[in-house]
């Protein structure tokens, strides 16, 4: 036990008049985490959560196209690099569904790989874990399907998400990330819009570090 | 220029109100922070609500502080991380310091951090050798000139793009002499461009944190421009500094916290990026840092608990206050000469300075309460100023003539009818002489007011003069 951890535990306790805290103030901390009180929670999750989803997204500068089966996705990704004039270099996330879609076939114009991303990776496609309706926002977590720097490295950020992980709040997206194997992840990331900055005059610039555009591409797959 | 330690506020001040492109430069927050706070706060009915629960999480973990910070200590050991427990700025300079020499660093990028400037952590990696370079664009820009952050969240707010554009021909040698810096634009791709190879190099990263979650030992960064990310992922040791009051119990309690401060900050109903870290690369993962350290700073706040002031500790660094405080918009953030600026800084500072170098902070505040009503987690600012300045005002450390002057202003006071008295004659004489303008450009023993702006004439007769002679009766 290092001295500098005894010198500021102690000296909290002494600025509080106390001692180390008794048997029921313990439990009351350990039953405050153990079951995780919410506060108010915004009413506007109430409504269409993909609507919402789509309105926020977009209102932080992300596109969202609705697409309707997960096989869509590749052909989709074609259109909207071409419409972009866009290299066609494509990252992919190791994940099973991202990697077993029918990229040759469905969008012969693009080259595919699935190895870790570089400093000179243009286009990342990466699978997105949950969407937030109150604010537009994607929950993405790092493990061996999705490494974390390939949601900042490339230049264009495409998220690949089913409309049936769409919930309303934060809160419903922990309760997800909660329940999953390999909880805690070493990464959660929330990501609402693509990177940008205000730092010159407050005036607004995409494209900080990190991606200039983020791209949705949001599955209903009998959703919605 | 300036000086920068508090106590020289009142030598700043003239300066930073003569220097046209600072007032400029101030002048664009208020169509910016302040008209987008309102709407974001417009736009969330349980704005309010999510204020006071805030508030409430805050006090809890703060009433709590010890427990919460062990379980969070335990829970970064678990996923193979370590924490160091820093009681002062030296402690946390010699831990970052020891980490960066034992993995042999010779490069380190930096995300922002506003306990790594109080603590002066670049100059004590520089000294070691390890010299940082700042990722956030703002603070990068600083780093160049060699100035301290003038706001906690636009820390570049009082440079123009043309100053920027000359510090970028005078740093970056290498591009071509006659390239085109004309636009915002240009200037954030040159800075994208350099900082990428800095990213790629760099051996360790640290940046600072928003909230550390006791419930799961992650700690939570926000930025827009994802450098805090390219920061922390990118080297093989992640470096967190952080300060002790940062911890709240759980996800949910972040989610709230998250909830008021982007909106409270820059007026975005949240922050682009929101990014949860806890512990070292897991084995299978295919990126992350190796290392995962946790520098917990004290640095004077333990010593803030059960005291007047245990509230200041709620702050979560928004910068709302200083966005709406009439004195922060007029001198700007360097006057303060202080690493925390603006009200949140003038509570701040004598705390962990000593109210005899800052004691003038808590002075440069018109009372006004601006900076209370904005408050996410409802800190009572001006009340917290006023217990400064008793304090100074009990210690003696306030100038004599102040002093003596109080004195004779409180012993009227308590006096109503000799109060009364008193000022019947001398009202009636300004009252008079100042009939015709209404106002006076000049009085003897006034100048310290009438030599920058004029003192409205009284109206000759006091309101408790006029309230016996006529208001009684019209109810």
């Amino acid at each position: 036990m290092s001295e500098g951890r005894q010198r500021i535990l102690g000296g909290i306790r002494r600025a509080l008049r106390r001692g180390p805290l008794d048997a029921e103030a313990v439990a009351g901390v350990d039953r405050r985490l153990s079951e995780p009180p919410r506060g108010p929670l915004p009413g506007r999750a109430q409504t269409d959560h993909t609507a919402l989803f789509r309105r926020m997204a977009e209102g932080a500068s992300a596109t969202v196209a609705p697409l309707e089966t997960w096989d869509d996705i590749p052909a989709a990704v074609a259109a909207y690099l071409r419409d972009r004039n866009a290299p066609t270099q494509v990252c992919l996330a190791p994940h099973p569904e991202l990697t077993g879609l029918p990229w040759a076939e469905s969008a012969p114009t693009l080259t595919v790989n699935d190895g870790p991303p570089s400093g000179a990776t243009a286009v990342g496609i990466a699978r997105g874990h949950t969407g937030v309706a109150e604010t537009g926002t994607l929950f993405l977590h790092s493990g061996p399907d999705g490494p974390t720097t390939l949601n900042f490295l490339p230049e264009f950020h495409i998220v690949a998400l089913r409309a049936g992980e769409l919930v309303g709040v934060y809160e419903d997206a922990w309760d997800r990330l909660r329940a999953d194997d390999g909880w805690v992840p070493r990464t959660v990331n929330m990501i609402t819009g693509p990177s940008r900055t205000a730092d010159i005059e407050q005036t607004l610039q995409l494209g900080a570090h990190g991606p200039r555009a983020l791209h949705i591409l949001l599955v209903a797959d009998g959703h919605g | 220029m300036t000086t920068h330690r508090p106590s020289a506020f009142a030598e700043n001040v003239p300066g930073a109100l003569a220097d046209d492109q600072l007032q400029q430069a101030l002048g664009n927050i208020k169509q910016g922070f302040v008209a987008k706070r309102a709407r974001a706060a417009g736009d969330l009915p349980e704005f309010e609500a999510l204020r006071d629960h805030a508030r409430d999480i805050k006090d809890h973990t703060l009433n709590h502080l010890d427990a919460y910070l062990e379980r969070y200590e335990s829970r970064v050991h678990a996923q193979g991380g370590q924490v160091h427990w820093c009681p002062t700025g030296e402690d946390a300079r010699r831990a970052v310091v020891d980490i960066c020499t034992r993995v042999g660093a010779e490069r380190c990028t930096k995300g922002k951090s506003m306990v790594a400037e109080e603590i002066g952590l670049g100059d004590a990696l520089s000294a070691a050798g390890v010299t940082p370079v700042e990722t956030d664009l703002g603070e990068y820009i600083l780093q160049l000139r060699g100035e301290p952050p003038s706001h906690i969240i636009a820390p570049a707010i009082h440079l123009n793009r043309d100053q920027i554009a000359e510090d970028f021909r005078r740093a970056h040698l290498t591009l071509p002499p006659q390239r085109a810096l004309d636009t915002a634009r240009a200037l954030v791709d040159e800075a994208r461009g350099t900082l990428r190879e800095h990213y790629l190099a760099a051996d360790v990263g640290i940046t600072g944190a928003n909230l550390l979650v006791a419930e799961t030992g992650q700690s939570v960064i926000v930025t827009n421009e994802g450098n805090g990310d390219l920061t922390q992922n990118l080297p093989r040791v992640h470096i967190v500094v952080a300060s002790l009051e940062k911890v709240v119990p759980t996800l949910e309690d972040a989610s709230t916290i998250l909830r008021v401060l982007a909106r409270s900050a820059t007026g975005q109903e949240v922050t682009v990026y929101t990014t949860f870290s806890a512990g070292p690369r897991r084995p299978d993962d295919p990126d992350g840092p190796e290392e995962f350290h946790v520098v917990l700073l004290d640095n004077g706040r333990t010593g803030m608990l059960g005291t007047e002031f245990q509230e200041m500790l709620r702050c979560i660094k928004c910068g709302a206050c200083m966005n709406h405080c009439p004195v922060y918009t007029a001198v700007g953030g360097h006057a303060y000469g202080a690493t925390y600026v603006g009200p949140m800084g003038a509570v701040l500072t004598p705390a962990l300075q000593g109210v005899e170098e800052a004691g003038h902070l808590p002075n440069a505040s018109t009372f006004c309460g601006r900076c209370e009503a904005v408050c996410p987690v409802r800190i009572p600012l001006p009340g917290l100023m006023r217990r400064w300045r008793e304090r100074e005002f009990e210690r003696h450390l306030t100038p004599l003539p102040v002093r003596s002057g109080l004195r004779v202003w409180a012993f009227a006071a308590l006096r109503p009818r000799l109060y009364r008295l008193a000022m019947r004659a001398p009202l009636r004489v300004l009252g008079w002489l100042g009939r015709r303008r209404g106002r006076f450009g000049w009085l003897p023993l006034a100048s310290g007011w009438t030599n920058h702006r004029e003192l409205p004439a009284p109206a000759g007769r006091s309101f408790m003069d006029r309230w016996r002679a006529e208001g009684r009766d019209d109810t």
